[in-house]
């Protein structure tokens, strides 16, 4: 009886969780402009969708970012938490504590600020500062997630490294980073993510005639929510998914040559 | 004479105001088992670790094989380690863990494909190529280590406290079998750990450090049977230290008294009359019975603790405890009171 309570409470859960996201995809296929009845099956709205030049625009630009922020912020963010953790330094500690203040600290404070700078620095905006931006506050989360990869054992291994006749570089490339791999892993995940969805900061930080796809999408709905957003939103999350996927055999693949 | 392969001279480590290690002294000789065998916190691990060049020393010498290397990074000095918990890369194949050390020497292939199924041989992991460390037992990824350590032929191998966390069964098979690989081989192992069954059964030497201080320096059966104070005594395995006074000298022999006025004959190490020593017997060198009468104590029996092969008696004289060993096989009489008798030549004693 406990089990069975159990369980349905554990479905409830799940069915709340993903009913919109299911109603979502589905009305994306949905021939009927107003999302109340289901009439028809239909790929008009994908078909729509990628013969609009802006969105198609903006599509490419979320990417774009997301990609250059992930892969910049993921180089720094490494570099950095290995250096926290191995050299002596004034302030290292303050340093330390800093380093959570752009991760609590609210978005919206966060973009007027960036605003402001790029505002006293003359830098006109565009889709570069948006990148800036992003770079700005995956660091961080990078900084973070590579951190908790770090341990005494690291250490240790990395002077078996030394011991064995490897020079610093080689010990770091061969040894430290694919060490920390999963620590690095996560964080490349999270800027990725973080940047893909981003609203709040793009909107403070992007020129009049850059956009991206989290904006556009923030635009369309001002106007009501017409089918082919939720096109696009099924498309962004088939994206999501597969990067959510790719990762997870990639654990798979490190826990499977975990078990013994 | 044996030709020296490590030397410290007037070693000294120092973290910023703190004394680690003070004008320190070691001769290795060439392919020896020597064991620094010390309490945690002794500076053991820092010696070590000094010798590999991971650590780097305040003042003094460290010389290799008549080779000055004070000021050589570990990664060049010809010695390897094997750690504690064993540091293997965790990303890396057996094979490749183990190839480590050539491939940095830029090594041809060929080679090193031949030399890793010789350790793997060696250590008797033969198949165990494309594994990962952590597909492995504890024992079988101290074996990948010591391979790790060994291909690069070193002039001397560091161990520290390999064995430490390996169960009981396992650390007793790996004990015979690093001391073969080492005879075997004929490389000086230097071999670092707390636990004093070990260093009695691998080691040709022992050192035995206190509180960043050289104890005693000697072979196993001098260590055990010879200790030169009380901190030897007492940390190599068990005994009975008394404190004792030197009341006659007679030659080769000097007369204690020990607690309740009782006096015992000792080996005269040129005691004078009047001088406060401390006398040590072992266990197991204590009789039950009168039969040695050399000494003998009255004791009352206060526990007997049953070991398969032998009977520990634990006994009372006066207010202090004395541990006795007897066989099984001896069917010793076990009443309250007993007599307990010990030789002479047993018997050891040192001044502090």
């Amino acid at each position: 009886m406990k089990k069975v309570l159990k369980n349905i409470f554990i479905g409830l859960v799940f069915f709340f969780l993903f009913l919109p996201i299911i109603v979502l995809v589905c009305f994306s296929f949905n021939s009927s402009e107003l999302n109340i009845v289901f009439e028809h099956f239909t790929l008009r709205w994908y078909y729509e969708l990628f013969s609009n030049k802006q969105l198609i625009e903006a599509f490419t630009n979320t990417i774009l970012i997301a990609i250059i922020s992930t892969i910049v912020s993921t180089v720094i963010g490494t570099m950095g938490a290995i250096g926290l953790h191995k050299y002596n330094f004034p302030f290292k500690n303050t340093i330390n504590k800093l380093l959570y203040i752009p991760i609590v600290i609210p978005e919206i404070v966060l973009g007027i600020s960036l605003l402001s700078i790029y505002t006293l620095f003359k830098l006109e905006l565009s889709i570069y500062t948006i990148l800036l931006s992003h770079i700005v506050f995956c660091i961080p989360f990078v900084v973070v997630s590579v951190r908790s990869a770090i341990n005494k054992n690291v250490d240790t291994i990395e002077q078996a490294a030394y011991d064995l006749g490897a020079s610093n570089f080689q010990t770091l490339f061969l040894i430290t980073l694919p060490t920390l791999l999963s620590g690095i892993r996560a964080g490349a995940l999270l800027s990725f993510t973080l940047s893909l969805d981003d609203v709040i900061i793009s909107y403070f930080t992007s020129g009049p005639s850059s956009n991206t796809l989290p904006l556009k999408i923030y635009s369309m709905i001002k106007t009501g929510i017409t089918p082919d957003v939720y096109a696009l939103s099924s498309i962004l999350l088939l994206i999501v998914f597969i990067i959510l996927t790719f990762n997870i055999l990639m654990q798979m693949r490190s826990i499977g040559s975990d078990a013994r | 004479m044996k030709s020296v392969i490590v030397k410290l001279e007037n070693v000294n480590k120092r973290y910023k105001d703190k004394t680690i290690i003070r004008d320190f002294n070691l001769e290795v000789y060439e392919k020896e088992f020597l064991t620094i065998l010390g309490p945690s916190g002794c500076g053991k691990t820092t010696i070590l670790r000094m010798i590999s060049g991971l650590e780097p020393v305040s003042s003094g010498k460290i010389l290799l094989d008549g080779v000055d290397v004070t000021d050589i990074g570990a990664s060049h000095r010809e010695v390897n380690t094997i750690f504690q918990n064993y540091a293997l890369f965790s990303h890396m194949s057996v094979e490749d863990n183990i190839a480590f050390g050539l491939k940095m020497k830029k090594v041809d292939k060929d080679r090193i494909k031949k030399e890793v199924e010789k350790m793997l041989d060696l250590v008797k992991l033969k198949g165990y190529n494309k594994k990962y460390p952590n597909q492995l037992s504890g024992g079988e990824q101290q074996r990948v280590a010591i391979a790790r350590g060994l291909i690069n032929s070193p002039k001397v191998l560091l161990l520290d406290e390999p064995l430490s966390s390996l169960d009981y069964k396992l650390k007793k098979e790996m004990q015979v079998e690093l001391k073969r690989l080492q005879k075997r081989l004929g490389i000086t192992f230097v071999y670092v750990t707390h636990n004093q069954e070990e260093a009695l059964s691998m080691s040709d030497r022992i050192l035995v450090l206190n509180k960043q201080k050289e104890e005693q320096l000697g072979s196993p059966i001098d260590i055990y049977n010879n200790p030169n104070n009380k901190f030897v005594a007492d940390f190599i395995g068990e005994s009975n230290i008394f404190r004792a006074k030197v009341i006659k000298v007679i030659d080769r022999y000097a007369y204690v008294e020990i607690d309740l006025g009782k006096k015992i004959r000792i080996i005269n190490k040129s005691y004078k009359v009047g001088d406060q020593i401390y006398i040590m017997i072992r266990p197991e060198n204590i009789t039950v019975g009168n039969r040695l009468s050399e000494n003998s104590l009255e004791v009352s029996v206060k526990e007997l603790i049953y070991n398969g092969a032998n009977i520990r008696i634990i006994a009372l004289f006066g207010n202090k405890e004395i541990k006795i060993n007897v066989k099984n096989s001896d069917k010793v009489a076990l009443k309250e009171e007993i007599t307990i008798s010990f030789n002479t030549k047993n018997i050891s004693s040192f001044v502090k």
